[in-house]
């Protein structure tokens, strides 16, 4: 066997120590909307860097195991779920989709995205959601410090506590906390959590699959102090 | 850039498969460090009274028969010797001091990379790979071992630059990063006699935990107060006679992985180096929290 095209369960397993991971990468560029097989199943990632970067069709991926750096980066549109721990930069600059992480994520998960939707379960490290510019990222346990640093745009939900300076030098991004926040960034404060963010919340919390009561998150973001706010540009965040 | 391993043994049969299972931790990081190799292997306790050294040699003939006959009829030692390509292990009988101070005078061309009780530090300048077979560390049995792989950044790719760095006795450091006042503090441990050999940041590194460590630090209390006086980024793993040590800089610019089992504890720059350990797909893995003390053993 090569490691290529074991169907299962109406998915395609491929064995990326088989493969390597251009093979698998080009395989899953190359599908378009039209294509018949589309759900696969990645085996024996083994820590591999750049697993299923920069998809841009309505794919499924399976990872069965832990990825090393930028898991699902650049994601656009497919939907990858990581039975395992991601390591630095997971979906970093996703466009949209989901990315899922059962595990834990290491620093800066979610980077840059602009869109899309990234749920890890566990914990993620320093620096999540570092200069957001749309992405949703919801995180089932605790976040490091310096997360949603220069966060422009999108919404950051953290079941867990924040480690120190959360926020710091936020632009618009929206940021909900349940746990504690050992400490906030420069120009991050508590906002009033009115009835539109919690029906926001509330939405993300469910298609997370994450059991959390929405009103017992409390609500950060900027305090327009730091940075040249523009009400007449509102609408544009 | 570089990459950090390091294994600590919980069963006799992860001890007996150490240096293979380090070395492939090593070679896996390759990409983040193709310049030089180094580990340091803890293993074959000396004899009471004695004192193990790793020596490197510039040649690769070096005469060691006759540094051991010269041993015998000036020390009255009968030292053992095991050469491996550019470095030999010596086990001499007496007291470190006695036998540096006699190298010092007769063997100035030979330069002291460890010494202890247990450990061996083997270094060179090559691929991962090259150096683990020149070294035949695969072969290699023992209760736990540090590696690292270079990709320097700041100065010049020698033997002598290359990880790991003798901080003391049985103690050895490797760093993945980069300091950035190791200019003014090693000129500050100079005046406080610390001797360096290289223009190297990392030595820099090892040069404080030597001077905190004899001024009666624990190892804990060293790494704690580096992070207050060495500025730079890093994480750092620390070996001791008994363990490991590992702390990464309160910012958090370098990462790392720990995974623990039954067998084995690893440490790693990136976890595609733990995966390549049997059990890992069962391990218990986590990130080590930046600016906090992670040690095994007694260390």
């Amino acid at each position: 066997m090569d490691g290529l095209a074991v169907e299962s369960l109406g998915m395609t397993d491929i064995d990326l120590q088989g493969v390597g991971l251009r093979a698998l990468n080009q395989r899953l560029h190359a599908i378009d909307a039209a294509a018949h097989e589309r759900a696969f199943r990645v085996l024996n990632p083994q820590g591999a860097h750049a697993v299923a970067v920069g998809l841009d069709a309505p794919l499924k991926v399976v990872v069965e195991g832990q990825v090393g750096f930028y898991c699902g980066g650049m994601n656009k549109d497919a939907e990858i779920t990581v039975h395992g721990h991601a390591g630095p930069g997971v979906a970093e600059n996703m466009m949209s989709g989901v990315v899922r992480v059962l595990g834990n994520a290491s620093q800066s998960a979610g980077a840059t995205g602009h869109g899309g939707l990234l749920v890890i379960e566990g914990d993620a490290s320093a620096r999540c959601g570092i200069s957001m510019k749309g992405i949703d990222i919801v995180v089932g346990g605790s976040v490091g410090h310096m997360s949603a640093f220069m966060a422009q745009r999108g919404n950051l939900v953290v079941c867990g506590d924040a480690g120190e300076a959360l926020g710091d030098s936020v632009y618009e991004a929206r940021l909900f906390v349940r746990g504690k926040v050992a400490s906030l960034g420069a120009d991050c404060i508590e906002k009033e959590m009115r009835p539109e963010h919690l029906e926001t919340l509330t939405d993300l919390l469910e298609r997370a699959g994450l059991d959390a009561d929405p009103r017992s998150f409390r609500r950060y973001g900027s305090a327009r102090r730091l940075y040249n706010f523009n009400v007449d540009h509102a609408d544009s965040y | 850039m570089c990459g950090i391993v390091g294994l600590f043994t919980k069963t006799p049969d992860v001890e007996s498969r150490l240096g293979d299972y380090l070395s492939s931790m090593l070679i896996e990081m390759t990409d983040r460090g193709p310049d030089s190799a180094g580990v340091a292997v803890y293993r074959n306790p000396a004899p009471a009274g004695g004192i193990k050294l790793s020596l490197f040699a510039a040649r690769e003939d070096y005469p060691w028969r006759r540094l051991a006959a010269e041993l015998d009829r000036d020390l009255g030692d009968k030292a053992e010797i095991e050469v491996r390509a550019s470095h030999a292990i010596v086990v001499a009988h007496r007291d470190f001091e006695a036998v540096r101070a006699w190298l010092g005078q007769h063997h100035p061309e030979l330069r002291i990379v460890s010494a202890g009780k247990v450990i061996e530090i083997f270094k060179e300048k090559g691929l991962p790979q090259d150096v683990v077979e020149r070294f035949d560390l695969r072969a290699m049995s023992g209760s736990h071992a540090l590696g690292h792989t270079r990709m320097a950044t700041e100065s010049a790719i020698t033997t002598e630059h290359s990880h790991p760095f003798s901080t003391g006795l049985d103690l050895c450091l490797v760093h993945n990063g980069s300091l950035s006042n190791h200019n003014r503090v090693r000129a500050l441990l100079r005046k406080r006699g610390i001797e360096f050999q290289t223009d190297n940041d990392s030595e820099v590194a090892a040069g404080y935990l030597t001077y905190r460590l004899r001024e009666g630090a624990t190892i804990e209390q060293a790494l704690e107060a580096a992070t207050k006086d060495l500025d730079g980024f890093y994480t750092f793993a620390v070996g001791t006679k008994d363990g490991f040590a590992v702390l990464r800089d309160p910012i958090a610019c370098k990462h790392a992985v720990l995974a623990e089992t039954d067998d084995w504890v690893a440490m790693a720059t990136e976890y595609r180096s733990i995966a390549t350990l049997p059990g890992a797909e069962r391990a218990s893995i986590w990130e080590p929290v930046p600016g906090q003390i992670y040690s095994w053993g007694t260390a």
